[in-house]
């Protein structure tokens, strides 16, 4: 029983921090590319947009690569500790956030971005009129990123190295009672990961219907 | 309505601090209390690329425990198969690898790549088949005659074909039946041994497995045992020290603390107890009884 807490306290902090990392970076870079002009415009959100459908296993190949102790990033020692998994996590749930907020900020009304800015807002208080405005498609991004990075196996097996009572996660957990013949306990940790995703995705949820009825 | 993002971050953020916090609150008192003699190890991680079979078994977990509270060392296992734990011995990513891949292990050491290495236990490998055995190879004599029958009858065979130490006996034991496996009936399935005596029961098939692996399934599995303990199907778990000459990143210190912890009278006697209760009968024996 302490085993099984143990495997969701380190689920939740992994893809906590990841999406909060993940939104840090993502919300301001989407807001910013969603209604700034340039030229590489469509190009840009085109990658982004690829970037959604990234194999969470390439992320995970690829961070593991850069952090082997053999490797360009290996005097950091992170590979098979939950600081790697959030790097893998994080870099699969950026795209998510960053493209569902362009989504997000490119159906404002231009109108009240030129007023706000007609009216003297500095550029904090503009980016924080845009966030006010869009917090509805913002909500989204958070349970896309959410549910793309709880529910992921391939990387974090990749670069967690599924450690017992470190960083082994819900998801890896699975594959572990699988491959013990467990199918019992697999299910139960899969009821579990489910119930988890569906509390989260309800508060988002339910704080996003809100939105759109005020 | 700022109010609800800033709700919503703040309390991402706290359940973010409380897990971060969580854990450290919880270690370093237990440790001090309970062990006051022992001195913490200056670099206590050891990552030790193993293979599934000593993990899947549960061995693994009894055995880094024990040795965490008498030497504050923190064995990370990660359970890969034989082939990769030696590739990552190789490019210095594991500081200890605990595998079965005896001729693999032998090439290692040639390499240079190893310091040391040592027999920490055996168990047999076994053929399991379905039950009405269509090859008949239950009652011949040596396995590489049941091999033969299996491959005359094209019956059925799944292979794990991903380099692990069973992969790597199964092949030799075609081998010596002088069989080059290929055709309908041989499957390679890549996948890890549980998965592999699931499609084996699902498709009729036999399969080369660990002793440990089938116990654990056998009550799911309608698959019986074919083999007897045959010499050719011992199975050898070795542990080796990399050298540090030419993986200088490894954690030498811990990784022969590991080795020695492993080999002494009290852990192979540990080893040799384990499983007994469970299913009656050993599933591994140790080297030094």
């Amino acid at each position: 029983m302490t085993d099984l807490f143990v495997v969701i306290k380190t689920s939740l902090q992994v893809s906590g921090i990841s999406l909060l990392i993940s939104g840090i970076i993502g919300i301001p870079t989407g807001t910013i590319i969603g209604l700034s002009h340039f030229r590489w415009k469509k190009w840009l959100i085109a990658l982004v947009n690829t970037g959604m459908g990234l194999p969470p296993v390439l992320v995970g190949l690829v961070v593991a690569l850069l952090l082997w102790r053999s490797g360009p990033l290996g005097f950091l020692a992170l590979l098979y500790s939950k600081s790697a998994m959030v790097v893998a996590q994080s870099i699969i749930a950026l795209p998510l956030i960053t493209a569902f907020t362009i989504a997000g900020v490119q159906r404002l009304d231009p109108e009240l971005i030129r007023q706000t800015i007609a009216l003297g807002a500095t550029k904090w208080q503009l980016f924080r009129v845009i966030l006010n405005e869009t917090k509805t498609g913002i909500l989204v991004a958070l349970m896309a990123g959410f549910g793309g990075i709880i529910s992921e196996v391939g990387a974090v097996m990749m670069v967690g190295g599924n450690i017992k009572g470190e960083t082994m996660v819900l998801t890896t957990g699975i594959l572990t009672e699988t491959r013990m013949g467990h199918f019992e306990t697999a299910l139960y940790l899969g009821v579990v990961l489910l119930v988890i995703s569906f509390i989260i995705n309800l508060c988002l949820t339910l704080l996003q219907q809100k939105q759109i009825n005020a | 309505m700022k109010k609800i993002l800033l709700t919503i971050l703040v309390l991402l953020g706290l359940m973010v601090v409380f897990f971060i916090k969580y854990p450290s609150n919880e270690e370093t008192p237990t440790r001090s209390k309970t062990l006051p003699a022992i001195t913490i190890p200056t670099n206590p991680d050891v990552i030790l690329a193993t293979t599934t079979s000593v993990q899947d078994t549960g061995l693994l977990d009894i055995l880094v425990a024990l040795f965490k509270k008498e030497t504050g060392y923190k064995v990370k296992a990660i359970a890969v198969g034989s082939g990769e734990a030696m590739a990552m011995g190789k490019r210095g990513d594991a500081d200890i690898m605990l595998v079965h891949s005896p001729k693999d292990e032998e090439v290692f050491m040639k390499e240079g790549f190893g310091k040391n290495r040592r027999l920490v236990m055996t168990n047999y490998f076994i053929l399991v088949g379905p039950p009405d055995d269509p090859a008949g190879c239950r009652l011949s004599n040596s396995t590489a005659e049941k091999f033969k029958e299996i491959a005359a009858t094209k019956s059925i065979f799944i292979s794990r074909g991903d380099n692990s130490g069973t992969h790597k006996r199964e092949l030799s034991l075609w081998q010596s039946s002088g069989i080059t496996p290929a055709g309908a009936w041989y499957l390679e399935s890549k996948s890890g041994m549980g998965i592999v005596l699931q499609i084996a029961n699902e498709k009729n098939g036999y399969t080369l497995t660990d002793k440990g692996t089938y116990l654990a399934f056998k009550q799911k599995l309608s698959l019986v045992e074919m083999s007897g303990k045959d010499d050719v199907l011992i199975n050898r778990y070795s542990i080796i020290v990399p050298n540090q000459e030419k993986l200088p990143k490894i954690n030498l210190a811990g990784a022969e603390a590991f080795a020695d912890f492993l080999t002494t009278p009290r852990t192979q006697k540990i080893i040799g107890e384990f499983g007994l209760d469970q299913y009656a009968e050993p599933l591994f024996y140790p080297i030094n009884p």
